[in-house]
C-alpha cells in the first residue's frame, strides 16, 4: 500500500494540570506566568496514533500543523524529535482572539494550502480552552467525515480506516472512508519518547522568523539540509476571508472572566480524638444527614 | 420561530437524563423569554417516546424516526439539525456535553456559523452593552463555563449569530416535570428530505456497551477516596464505612490512576458530578478538577493528614489525621449511636 499523508493538529498550551501552590497567587487566582508552555497532552496521543499508522504503512509522512505565536515552533520540534517528518507554523496577529470557529476556519484554510492528505489527526481537547470543538469543526469546514474519541487504529485499507472509539459506557468499532479526521482520547497509548537520532537531526530546525532572530549563525547548514526549515504561514498564505478571522470572525465573545477563588468556610475542626468523632456522628444522626 | 430547541438523546427508547435536565432548563428560559420550547428527537423505533418528553413543558417535538439513525453517527444527525435549524431559526439550541453532544454540537455550529459554548455550568438571560459599537443587546444567553483546567469561570455571549448554542454536562441542571398531560404537539420529519445516502459513509461495525452498575449519582451519601488512601487494600475501609452508612464509594482521579478504584467511580471534571446530602472526602487534596464534581454537596467532611489541604476550605467538618485511624472510629461511633 502507498504511504499515507497525515496531518497532526497540535496546540501549545499552558500546563493547567496540577496547578500547585506556587502557581496560585496569594489571592487564590492562577498565576499564568508560572505555568510552563507544553505540547497539549492529547495531541501527543494523537501524534502517537499517527506514528503507529506510519509504522504499519511504511512511506507515510506526518506533518504537524499548529496555530499560535512564534514560540509554538517548540512543539513542532518536539514532534520532529519523536518521529514526525515536517511541521507548519500558522502564525499571524490577525488570528488573535479566535474562538473555536475562527480557529478551525484558519486551520482548514491552511490545510487546503498544504496539498493532498489522507488523514487528519487531532487531540480530543486542549487543556486551556477545554472545549473539544476544534476537531469536529475542522472536519466540517473541509467537508470530511469525523470520528471522535479514538483510542486505536485497527486497520488501514486503501481509502478506508477502521478505529476503536471510547464512549462513556463502552467502546465502538467504526469504519470510515478516507480522507477523514479523527480526534484522539487520552485513553489512547502515550506518545513514544524522543529519538536520539531525530534529536540530532532536527536540533537546528527553525522557522524563517526564528532564523532571522537567531544569534548563532547556522545558515551554512540550511543550504544542504532543507528539512531544517519549519514552514511558516501567515494570513497572506492561506487565502482567508478576513471577516472570518480572529475576534471579528468569532461569534462567541468572552464577556467576563472570574478566577476561582477558594473561600474558607467556618468549618468545625476535629482530630483523631474519640470524643470529637463521637459527637460528629451523633450530630449527623440527629440532623438526619445519616442514619 | 426563534424558539428554544433542545436536542434529546435517546437509546433503545429511553431518553437520556441530561436531555430531560436540559428540557427543564429550556422550559424556564422559554418562559422568561416568552417563547416556546421545542425538542428534537432523532433515532429509531420512537413510537410513544414523546410521553417521556412532552411533560417537561415541550410545546413542539420534532421527531426523525428511521432505522439508520440509531445508534448515533455524526453526519445524519448533523444534517437533520442543520436543515431544521435553518428552517426554524431557533434563538437558543442546547445539547448534552456527552460523547454525542460534543461530537455533534461543534459540527452543527460550524455549518451554521453560530457560536458554541462547551460544558456550561450555568445558563442565564441578560443584556450586553457593546460600548465601542454603541449597541445594546437585549436578552442574550449568558453561557457560564469553567475553562483553563477549571481555574477560571468565563461568561460567554454570542451577540450576533443564531442559534446561541451551548452544551451542558449531565447532573448540572435539575430535572423537573411540568405536568404529565402538557399539551405539546408532535411533528414527524420526513427523514429522506433531511439526509442523503452520503451521510451514512461512516459505519458502526461493532458496539459494546456496559450498563453502569455503580449508581453514585443517585446516592445521598458518598464516601470518596483519594491518593492519600494509599492502596487498594486501604480502600476497603471506605467500603466498610459506606456499607454501614448506606453510601456509595467515589474516588479522585489520582486514586483511579493508581488503580485503587474503578474508573466508573471517578468524581470531578472528567468524571461524575455529584451533589449528595453528605460527601466524605478521605485523603483527597481537593484540586479544582475534583471540586468541580462535588462542591455542591450539601455537607462535606474532609479527612486529611494535612491540616492545610485545599479541600478543607470548602468542608463543613475537617478531621485532621490518618484515615486508617479515623474511619474505624467513625464506624464504631455510628454503630454505638444508632443502637
Ligand atoms: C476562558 C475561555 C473560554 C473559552 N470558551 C470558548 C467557548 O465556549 N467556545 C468557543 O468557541 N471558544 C472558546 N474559547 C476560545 C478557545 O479556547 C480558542 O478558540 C482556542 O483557540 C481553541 O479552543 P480549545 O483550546 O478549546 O481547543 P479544543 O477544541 O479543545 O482542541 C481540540 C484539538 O484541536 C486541535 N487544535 C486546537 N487548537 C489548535 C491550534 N491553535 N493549532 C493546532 N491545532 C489546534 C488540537 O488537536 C486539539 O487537541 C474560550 C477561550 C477562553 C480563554
Ligand atoms: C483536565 C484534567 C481533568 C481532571 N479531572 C479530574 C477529575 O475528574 N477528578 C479528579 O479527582 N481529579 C481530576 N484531575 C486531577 C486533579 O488535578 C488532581 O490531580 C487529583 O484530583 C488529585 O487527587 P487526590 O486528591 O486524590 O491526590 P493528591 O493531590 O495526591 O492528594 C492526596 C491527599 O491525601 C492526603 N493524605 C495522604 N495520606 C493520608 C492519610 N494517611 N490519611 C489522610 N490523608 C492523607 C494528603 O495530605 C493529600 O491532601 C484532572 C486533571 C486534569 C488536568
Amino acid at each position: 500500500m502507498k504511504g499515507l499523508k497525515i496531518i497532526v493538529l497540535a496546540k501549545q498550551v499552558p500546563d493547567t494540570r496540577n496547578v500547585g501552590k506556587d502557581a496560585m497567587k496569594a489571592d487564590g487566582t492562577v498565576n499564568r506566568a508560572a505555568l510552563p508552555a507544553i505540547f497539549n497532552p492529547e495531541d501527543l496521543n494523537a501524534l502517537e496514533l499517527a506514528l503507529r499508522v506510519k509504522d504499519t504503512v511504511p512511506g507515510s509522512v506526518i506533518t504537524i500543523l499548529t496555530m499560535g505565536p512564534g514560540r509554538a515552533a517548540e512543539i513542532i520540534r518536539e514532534g520532529l524529535y519523536r518521529g514526525a517528518d515536517s511541521g507548519v507554523l500558522l502564525t499571524d496577529r490577525a488570528f488573535a482572539g479566535s474562538d473555536t470557529l475562527a480557529t478551525s476556519y484558519a486551520l482548514a484554510q491552511a490545510i487546503k494550502e498544504m496539498g493532498h492528505f489522507d488523514l487528519i489527526v487531532a487531540g480530543r481537547q486542549a487543556i486551556d480552552g477545554d472545549t473539544a470543538q476544534v476537531g469536529p469543526q475542522v472536519a466540517e469546514k473541509l467537508n470530511l467525515p469525523q470520528v471522535t474519541y479514538v483510542e486505536e487504529v485497527l486497520k488501514v485499507e486503501k481509502a478506508a480506516i477502521t478505529v476503536r472509539r471510547r464512549l462513556d459506557n463502552g467502546v465502538e468499532t467504526v469504519k470510515s472512508p478516507m480522507p477523514m479526521l479523527l480526534t484522539v482520547n487520552s485513553s489512547a497509548p502515550d506518545c513514544r519518547s524522543r529519538n536520539v537520532k531525530m534529536l540530532m537531526k532536527y536540533k537546528h530546525a527553525r522557522t524563517i522568523t526564528e532564523k532571522q532572530e537567531a544569534t548563532e549563525d547556522y545558515t551554512h547548514l540550511y543550504d544542504n539540509r532543507p528539512f531544517l526549515y519549519i514552514r511558516e504561514m501567515t494570513v497572506a498564505d492561506i487565502k482567508a476571508d478576513a471577516e472570518q478571522l480572529g475576534l471579528t470572525g468569532s461569534p462567541t465573545k468572552v464577556k467576563k472572566i472570574d478566577n476561582v477563588v477558594l473561600q474558607a468556610k467556618d468549618a468545625k475542626k476535629l482530630n483523631t480524638a474519640d470524643e470529637g468523632i463521637n459527637d460528629l456522628m451523633k450530630e449527623l444522626i440527629e440532623s438526619h444527614v445519616i442514619g | 420561530m426563534n424558539n428554544i430547541f433542545v436536542y434529546c438523546e435517546v437509546e433503545e427508547g429511553i431518553v437520556s437524563e441530561v436531555s430531560l435536565e436540559l428540557l427543564t432548563k429550556g422550559r424556564s428560559l422559554a418562559s422568561q423569554l416568552a417563547c416556546q420550547l421545542e425538542a428534537v428527537l432523532i433515532g429509531s423505533g420512537l413510537k410513544g417516546v414523546e410521553k417521556q418528553i412532552l411533560p417537561f413543558g415541550v410545546d413542539v417535538l420534532h421527531i426523525a424516526d428511521d432505522a439508520r439513525l440509531e445508534p448515533y453517527t455524526t453526519l445524519p444527525h448533523a444534517a437533520i439539525l442543520n436543515k431544521l435549524f435553518a428552517e426554524e431559526k431557533p434563538q437558543i439550541a442546547l445539547m448534552g456535553a456527552t460523547p454525542i453532544g460534543r461530537d455533534l454540537g461543534p459540527r452543527v455550529s460550524s455549518a451554521l456559523h453560530s457560536g458554541l459554548t462547551a460544558d456550561c455550568t450555568s445558563l442565564e438571560i441578560g443584556d450586553h452593552e457593546d460600548k465601542k459599537a454603541g449597541m445594546v443587546y437585549k436578552d442574550l444567553l449568558y453561557q457560564i463555563r469553567p475553562a483553563f483546567g477549571g481555574n477560571i469561570i468565563a461568561t460567554i455571549i454570542n451577540p450576533d449569530c443564531r442559534p446561541q448554542m451551548a452544551t451542558v454536562r449531565e447532573g448540572v441542571m435539575k430535572k423537573e416535570k411540568i405536568n404529565d398531560s402538557y399539551p405539546g404537539t408532535v411533528k414527524n420529519l420526513e427523514v429522506s428530505k433531511y439526509v442523503s445516502d452520503l451521510d451514512f459513509a461512516v459505519q458502526i461495525i461493532e458496539r459494546h456497551t456496559e450498563k453502569k452498575k455503580i449508581n453514585i449519582k443517585g446516592a445521598s451519601i458518598v464516601v470518596s477516596g483519594g491518593y492519600g488512601v494509599g492502596s487498594k487494600e486501604n480502600f476497603k475501609l471506605l467500603y466498610d464505612l459506606a456499607a454501614v452508612l448506606g453510601a456509595e464509594v467515589g474516588a479522585s482521579r489520582a486514586a483511579v490512576d493508581a488503580g485503587y478504584a474503578e474508573h466508573d467511580r471517578q468524581i470531578g471534571q472528567t468524571g461524575i458530578t455529584v451533589r449528595p446530602k453528605l460527601y466524605i472526602a478521605c485523603g483527597i487534596s481537593g484540586q479544582v478538577q475534583h471540586r468541580a464534581g462535588m462542591e455542591e454537596s450539601a455537607q462535606i467532611i474532609s479527612i486529611n493528614s494535612d491540616p492545610e489541604a485545599p479541600i478543607n476550605s470548602i468542608a463543613d467538618y475537617v478531621i485532621t489525621g490518618d484515615i486508617a485511624e479515623i474511619i474505624p472510629k467513625m464506624i464504631k461511633y455510628y454503630k454505638l449511636n444508632t443502637k
